[in-house]
């Protein structure tokens, strides 16, 4: 390669290529990321180009309603009027099965079966049931594929979790949404790929940990981006007090001549990166506020979420930031409500939180849809792993608690190439064991990358001698979801 | 979304584009990249080790057609099912059939199978072939044969060789047509060393005084004061606690205090008072197995048991204490012997001779601690499980002097203890912890080096072992260290990976010098960081010509020195110190600085102390940044977006990485613009000129003298501010507002912002967090 072609090497392609070929700076992160994994040469290469879609995806972008602490399927969409009849009677062995049980339950002389409180119908085309703490998400049944064979292998939250979000239960591997990054890169120029809400609810709550949406070894440009519904959406986004647009538009002129000189003087082409974030940095200062400014939303984007969107820091608020931050081309949304570990008073506990969700998440894939987003939008609504059909402590005629139960549990997905209106695989009728079409949390993510238009057995990288996936060594995609 | 599909189309055509280059990069390099003598180690080993191994390679369980190629036995063998025909024959490329099979057109035949997205480029190919031509010679894995001494090169004495790194680096150098740098500036220099031995930026007196300091051997002096400077062990303490997952909290979900930070003290001062690296590892794998250990000793043992603990009510105590062991285990072989170990966990390591069972030989050194899975109760914050150690306040007055404790209690550490006799320990099928299998004894891995009847079968047996002279890697890999820290690249470029899959040295001879020499001179630390920044390839300027770039473009013959963005830790002391706000004390408990609201209350599960984030005040808010807290579950946010290290689990080298939102930590954070306020204050009222002020700005932040040109660019950006702020003092007042250091009056807010406003400028440039 001679002088001049290593200059465009250099330089150009970071810069001038970007540009004038009207993708903006923004992408110079992703220049960059492709650069020092392709051109170099480097040895942590993935087996795809990075960047595209390997075949023709069938959703753009995700958004995913975690629900942190694990809510009920006997609560939520897997109706078992057997548990309701045997209320009280102890779960035979030739269910249990010797699984394995925490440290909660395992010195519980008896298990006792526990009947659902809630009223279950059934709703829509395709009949699903779901139970009665969930009006509007039963409206839209119709757009949901629930799965109610989801299992796991973890069986304690932190675990469970990690798990969920990063294909492994421990270590530090890059989250599904920094693996989406790294092999999709970025929509729009001037957000990150990656974003994470966090929410509450008046539920007993598990915490959140950093590591959930962590780059782990790829590079941190595909690290989540927390956003907040409050006074600086964004972690240090806010210029200081006293300082304009003004002043640090000349604060940026000033530092790329300062820096410019530099690249003069050592021709290190990491200073013209450095000068791009800079300028990248400084139109998220507008594009963030604006973004996050939830008070244009029309009476009837509000009435779809509920009023709860127009308090900072909801589930209801993040459900309608999310939409907003999607269709602004953020690839992945990340949410977490905390507060479904319902090991007792599950009956109260079960209500509050379904009152902070069901309404938005509904209201989500209704206004998706109406914007004509939903086929291109996966949404995701669910947690790390099931609970017990028999009862945590007493029963008693008001209350009750389940424990957690890897072995089966119910979530749901609508939009970017889900089959709607389908109900996907069965449960017996203690709602202990999968009988059919299980889904393992490999299988979930082979599937999800299959709807990005991702191989998931291609997309790895290289880190200490191996080669890393999401699925890890597994995961088979799941035909019956897709459309 | 006609914008989105625009940007694929534009991203595709990047691709496109990057593709070509990629593959014009390729077949530019394909000629040179067979070599006339083809080397096992170097050119074949890493080709057969990431395309075959995983199926023909160590693990038994997964091998195919039952045919190995990592020995010379599996390689040479006649085929079952044909035994006229051979996987190789020396010599004869074209009667071998792993040749045909490479080179097989045939989709069923070809290997590696089309399935397995591996696959040979043609130069591959090549090496292959003119390997087995040239007969097919077999080596030991580089690394784990012991490293010797080799002749030290001559090199032309114009290049100014200073030491046996420059013989070595400049020889290399010359073979690829490359020459070294001038040296760098004096003032840049001073800058780099600085940086790398304190972590602080020289003063202007320090400045001063080597630029006047015309003697031949004022570099020298600069350095041996460096060295004796009480922050040494605090600089070199910042790369160890990344590698020992230092943390102030338990890290999972529910994420209590722990009390860990004496040990952090005695890194600092074992490196302050040069430890030799033999006792550095000895005392921190083995202390309470010397014999009477001191309390000193127990207390390095700490390094064990930094990993994370549950206090996640309802786990099973059995998989969770087998965790800890997992992560002592691990820890231990990427540390100290950088192997990969954790891939055997499960099943026999798919490239390096590590097999489940030698893996649980290791696990049994860490698998004695009478420990439990589950810590203590949440709400009473537990210091941790047994064993630990009060450490007294009469401690601190005698043996513990080094100790920064300040409350008048005692302090809880945790420390290794063995009960011996307590479990036995076993393989664990897949590594889960409820399929145990056979027992297994302590042992190492033989093809490393036999762990033979000499050494106890303890940790303290362990320690000798690998600190004997003949043990392939402890040397190699902490001068290897050692040396990424200093240049930002390894000599053997995988730090933390000196396996098969791990990349080979760039300068062999020179790793195996420097690792000998480091082992004969008593593993004296200091004296090999003085080597290497006394050596010309380390004092070489950091401009670079395309000339350069287009020979070497990952710079690993090092013919420039590297341009280097500090860590995280060191930018953040770099602006304090400069800006004459750092508060020098060495060692103490963790604080907890500046931060965004919410960072913790956000992710909390709401139990212990640690729920809520209650910021320091005072001197507390001017520590050097590895003093910062670490919370595990939510660690400090700006240290994050500068690539630190989120402490759960043993890491040895971290990205650096370029991205928006480090211009947003430094451009926006109180840190930082408190300081940029402090030293505009003080400046505002020394009584010199404007331009004085705004040279010595530069000279504290910048380490060096503006050129003229810059001197007048800083200027002028000083008068557009200045007139900003005297025509908006509401602005200038806020401004000047920032952080909790006491309000230092000054005659001109208009200037003084102004002052602030080009400190904060200069903090943001690209060659202020270069070191």
């Amino acid at each position: 390669m001679d002088t001049q072609e290593k200059r465009f090497r250099l330089n150009v392609t970071r810069r001038h290529f970007l540009t004038k070929a009207g993708l903006g700076i923004g992408s110079a992160a992703l220049g960059s990321m492709l650069f020092k994994d392709q051109l170099f040469g480097s040895t942590e290469t993935s087996a795809i180009p990075l960047g595209v879609a390997q075949f023709a995806p069938k959703a753009k972008r995700i958004i995913y309603l975690f629900q942190n602490g694990a809510p009920s399927q006997l609560e939520t969409f897997d109706y078992k009027p057997l548990l309701t009849k045997m209320h009280g009677e102890e779960l035979p062995e030739s269910i249990r099965k010797g699984q394995r049980l925490t440290g909660m339950t395992s010195n519980q002389e008896s298990f006792p079966l526990v009947g659902s409180t809630f009223n279950f119908s059934q709703y829509g085309q395709s009949g699903a049931w779901v139970s009665e703490l969930f009006p509007n998400m039963a409206s839209i049944v119709d757009e949901m594929c629930i799965i109610k064979s989801m299992h796991t292998e973890a069986i304690n939250h932190d675990p469970a979790l990690t798990f969920f979000q990063t294909g492994a239960q421990q270590g530090n591997r890059p989250s599904m949404g920094a693996w989406m990054s790294y092999g999709l890169g970025s929509e729009n120029s001037n957000l990150p790929s990656f974003t994470v809400l966090l929410s509450r609810g008046r539920g007993n709550g598990q915490g959140v940990y950093s590591k959930l949406w962590t780059n782990g070894f790829l590079d941190s440009v595909h690290q989540g981006v927390v956003f907040s519904s409050g006074e600086d959406p964004v972690l240090y986004l806010k210029n200081p007090e006293g300082h304009d647009k003004a002043s640090r538009r000349d604060m940026l002129d000033q530092l790329a001549q300062f820096n410019a000189q530099s690249f003069e003087n050592f021709g290190d082409p990491e200073i013209n990166t450095r000068i791009q974030q800079y300028e990248m940095s400084y139109r998220m200062q507008s594009a963030v506020p604006e973004l996050t400014d939830l008070s244009k939303e029309s009476d009837n984007t509000i009435k779809l979420y509920g009023p709860e969107c127009l308090v900072p820091g909801t589930y209801a608020a993040n459900c309608l930031l999310a939409r907003k931050l999607s269709e602004s081309g953020v690839r992945f949304v990340q949410l977490y409500h905390q507060g479904w570990d319902t090991h007792g008073n599950l009956a109260s506990d079960m209500r509050m939180q379904a009152e902070d969700v069901d309404r938005a998440s509904a209201g989500l894939i209704k206004d998706l849809k109406q914007r004509g987003l939903l086929d291109e939008t996966l949404v995701i609504w669910g947690g790390e792993f099931g609970r017990t059909n028999y009862c945590q402590g007493k029963i008693d005629a008001e209350n009750y608690g389940r424990d957690h139960h890897p072995k089966c549990f119910s979530i749901w997905m609508a939009g970017g190439g889900i089959k709607p209106g389908t109900v996907y695989g069965e449960t017996d009728e203690f709602g202990y064991n999968i009988t059919k079409d299980p889904v393992s949390v490999n299988d979930f993510h082979a599937t999800v990358l299959h709807l990005m238009g991702i191989n998931h057995e291609q997309l790895t990288y290289k880190h200490l001698g191996r080669r890393y996936r999401l699925t890890d060594v597994a995961g088979q995609i799941v035909n019956g979801i897709i459309v | 979304m006609i914008k989105s599909r625009l940007f694929s189309i534009g991203i595709a055509l990047v691709c496109l584009l990057v593709i070509a280059f990629y593959f014009l990069n390729t077949t530019n390099n394909t000629v040179k990249e067979v070599p006339d003598v083809v080397d096992f180690n170097f050119h074949v080993r890493p080709i057969l080790s990431d395309r075959c191994f995983k199926c023909h390679g160590p693990d038994a369980n997964k091998r195919e057609a039952n045919l190995r190629l990592d020995t010379e036995e599996g390689a040479f063998a006649a085929l079952k099912e044909d035994p006229s025909k051979h996987v190789i024959i020396p010599g004869d490329p074209m009667q071998s059939v792993l040749f045909a099979r490479i080179i097989s057109n045939d989709t069923a035949e070809v290997m590696p199978p089309p399935s397995s997205n591996l696959a040979l480029t043609k130069t591959e190919i090549e090496i292959i072939k003119k390997w087995i031509s040239q007969g097919a010679v077999y080596k030991k894995h580089w690394s784990f044969i012991a490293p010797q001494k080799s002749k030290v090169p001559n090199v032309d004495n114009d290049l100014n060789p200073k030491n046996a790194i420059d013989n070595f680096v400049f020889t290399k150098m010359k073979e690829v047509g490359l020459a070294p740098n001038q040296p760098a500036e004096k003032e840049a220099l001073l800058k780099r060393v600085s940086m790398d031995i304190t972590g602080l930026p020289p003063s202007i007196e320090l400045q001063n005084k080597f630029l006047n300091d015309a003697s031949p051997n004022a570099y020298e002096k600069v350095v041996d004061e460096l060295l004796s400077n009480k922050h040494y062990g605090e600089k070199m303490a910042i790369a160890w606690m990344d590698v020992a997952r230092y943390a102030d909290s338990h890290g999972y979900q529910d994420d209590g205090y722990r009390t860990m930070w004496p040990w952090r003290d005695w890194v600092i001062h074992a490196f302050n008072q040069n430890y030799p690296y033999s006792n550095f590892l000895t005392w921190q794998l083995a202390g309470d197995l010397l014999k009477a250990p001191t309390k000193e000793q127990l207390l390095a043992t700490g390094f064990n048991r930094n990993h994370k603990i549950t206090q996640e009510g309802g786990i099973i105590d059995e998989e969770y204490r087998i965790e800890y062991v997992t992560d002592r285990t691990n820890t231990f072989g990427k540390a100290f012997m950088a192997i990969t170990l954790e891939c055997s966990k499960c099943h026999d390591h798919k490239y390096d001779p590590v097999s489940q069972k030698d893996y649980y030989s290791m696990f049994a050194f860490f698998d004695k601690v009478p420990e439990k899975g589950l810590v203590g109760d949440i709400q009473l914050a537990s210091p941790g499980d047994p064993p630990n150690m009060q450490i007294t306040s009469e401690d601190v007055n005698s043996i513990l002097k080094f100790i920064n404790k300040k409350e008048e209690g005692d302090v809880t550490v945790m420390i290794m203890r063995d009960s011996f006799n307590i479990r036995p320990t076993r393989v664990l099928k897949r590594g889960v912890y409820d399929q145990p299998a056979d027992t297994v004894e302590m042992s190492t891995p033989a093809a490393i080096m036999p762990f033979n009847s000499k050494y106890e079968k303890n940790r303290l047996g362990l320690a000798k072992w690998m600190l004997a002279p003949e043990n392939p890697l402890t040397a190699r890999v902490f001068v290897n260290r050692i040396w990424n820290e200093f240049f930002g690249r390894g000599l053997v470029k995988t730090v933390g990976d000196f396996g098969m899959q791990g990349e080979l040295p760039s300068h062999p001879e020179l790793l195996d010098w420097l690792a000998v020499d480091f082992r004969e001179n008593n593993w004296n630390i200091k004296r090999l960081v003085k080597l290497i920044v006394t050596s010309t390839t380390y004092k070489q300027s950091a401009s670079r010509t395309p000339k350069k770039i287009q020979t070497d473009p990952d710079n690993k013959y090092y013919s420039y020195f590297p341009r280097l963005r500090m860590s995280a830790e060191l930018q953040r002391d770099l602006i304090l110190s400069s800006s004459g706000i750092l508060n020098k004390e060495v060692g103490g408990p963790s604080v907890k600085p500046y931060q965004p609201k919410g960072v913790w209350e956000s992710t909390t599960s709401g139990r212990g102390e640690l729920a809520r984030y209650v910021q320091d005040n005072g001197d507390k808010l001017y520590r050097r940044g590895l003093y910062n807290f670490i919370k595990r579950t939510a660690p400090p946010p700006a240290l994050l977006i500068m690539d630190a290290s989120n402490r759960d689990q043993c890491e040895v080298t971290r990205l650096r990485t370029n991205t928006p939102l480090q211009a947003l930590v430094l451009m926006n954070d109180p840190q930082v613009l408190e300081a940029a306020r402090v030293l505009a204050q003080n400046t505002a009222n020394e009584k010199i000129s404007e331009d004085q002020k705004l040279e010595k700005l530069f000279r504290l932040i910048l380490c060096r003298t503006p050129s003229e040109k810059e001197l007048k660019m800083l200027r002028a950006y000083f008068d557009k501010e200045k007139i900003r702020f005297k025509n908006n003092k509401q602005n200038a007042n806020a401004f000047l507002q920032a952080g909790e250091y006491p309000q230092i009056k000054t005659k001109e807010i208009g200037e003084t912002a102004a002052l602030m406003q080009v400190n904060q400028m200069l903090f943001n440039l690209d060659e202020t967090t270069i070191k």
